[in-house]
């Protein structure tokens, strides 16, 4: 367990709300760039292949290709330099890592698309799975219960 | 006045400054401390101010600190250390209460600790020695110091050689380490950079001596 006002730091440097995206997921990444005295937005679009970290070090790698050539990016989610970031288009994958995809060119690269209402990402399944396991153990209870008043 | 503080080593991680720059950082719970006594150069012979942090059982203190602490009706407290003062503290008196807002105005610090205890270690670990080389000859001596001085002259070795022994637990001081964040409301203070001792460790914490 962390120690709380270590867990206080950290929370001081996150922010309040990050846009929730998944590995698999195209995403525009927004960051802020510093030319001169003037700052702009750049957007850097690509797949999610990777997440790594919790809290203020949390990263996540963008993949895309430019010009026939494949470009990674490692950004930190709670960095003051990233504006944004936003889904363009949800993929259904299989791994946490999608590493192989650097292996791959052209058609292979691309991943199927996940809808929202359709297969749950896997930290979705896992609170539906104990969601539905609260409900039946509630529901087992109250039936015990009833069936002990009964013999009463 | 000399600003100083006790504290206790809470653990380290690293914040964003505004332009996205990381900060690695340990986080020191700092304070509050009470002033158990002011050494004066007429009675002690020197300047300081003898800060006590984080209460002690009455049971569990001996009749001499409850006794001292009596004095400034308070607490008797786990860790008492002095900060060294140049010249008379001014505005602080026996059995005042120092916060890390002491150190609003204050830059760098450097702090004080003890550090973890290694047990007995090798000369590569303790003294960063590189050994021996990994082949070419070299037979299960790949760690060792090697030569421990010439020979027939002066027949003896040399004071001062590095060799193995007891390593770490050791009183340690970290100097100039830039002050990140004073957080008065949660006694907190972020400098950057590591600092001796476990987590949870007890530290003094002083405004630095380097100029």
């Amino acid at each position: 367990m962390q120690n709380h006002l270590l867990e206080l730091v950290e929370q001081s440097s996150m922010k309040a709300s990050i846009p929730k995206f998944e590995v698999g997921d195209t995403v525009d990444v927004h960051v802020r760039i510093l030319e001169g005295e003037k700052e702009r937005i750049q957007v850097f679009n690509g797949v999610v292949i990777a997440k790594s970290g919790t809290k203020t070090r949390e990263m996540f790698v963008v993949r895309r290709i430019v010009q026939g050539e494949g470009v990674e990016r490692k950004f930190p989610v709670h960095s003051p330099r990233i504006a944004d970031i936003v889904v363009k288009r949800s993929g259904k994958v299989r791994r946490a890592k999608l590493y192989y995809l650097r292996e791959r060119s052209g058609k292979a690269v691309r991943l199927k698309e996940r809808f929202a209402g359709g297969k749950a990402t896997a930290a979705e399944a896992k609170a539906a799975k104990a969601e539905k396991r609260a409900t039946r153990v509630a529901a087992k209870k109250a039936k015990a219960e009833a069936a002990a008043a009964k013999t009463e | 006045m000399r600003v100083g503080l006790l504290g206790r080593k809470v653990g380290m991680t690293q914040i964003y400054e505004t332009d996205g720059t990381v900060v690695p950082v340990t986080v020191l719970e700092c304070g509050p401390c009470t002033v158990l006594q002011v050494r004066t150069e007429e009675r002690d012979g020197y300047h300081a101010l003898q800060l006590g942090f984080d209460d002690k059982k009455r049971k569990n203190a001996t009749q001499a600190e409850r006794g001292h602490a009596k004095k400034v009706s308070a607490e008797p407290k786990r860790y008492v250390r002095e900060i060294r003062q140049d010249t008379p503290a001014e505005g602080v008196t026996e059995g005042q209460t120092l916060t890390v807002e002491v150190f609003n105005e204050i830059k760098t610090v450097d702090v004080i600790g003890t550090s973890k205890g290694r047990g007995y270690s090798g000369v590569v670990k303790r003294h960063g020695f590189k050994g021996l080389r990994a082949s070419h000859g070299v037979k299960r001596m790949h760690r060792h110091p090697g030569s421990s001085g010439p020979s027939a002259d002066p027949a003896h070795t040399r004071k001062g050689i590095q060799k193995p022994g007891r390593f770490g637990f050791a009183r340690v001081t970290v100097k100039n380490l830039k002050v990140v964040r004073v957080d008065a409301t949660n006694n907190l203070l972020l400098v950057r950079g590591a600092v001796p001792g476990p987590n949870g460790g007890y530290l003094t914490i002083r405004q630095t001596n380097k100029v």
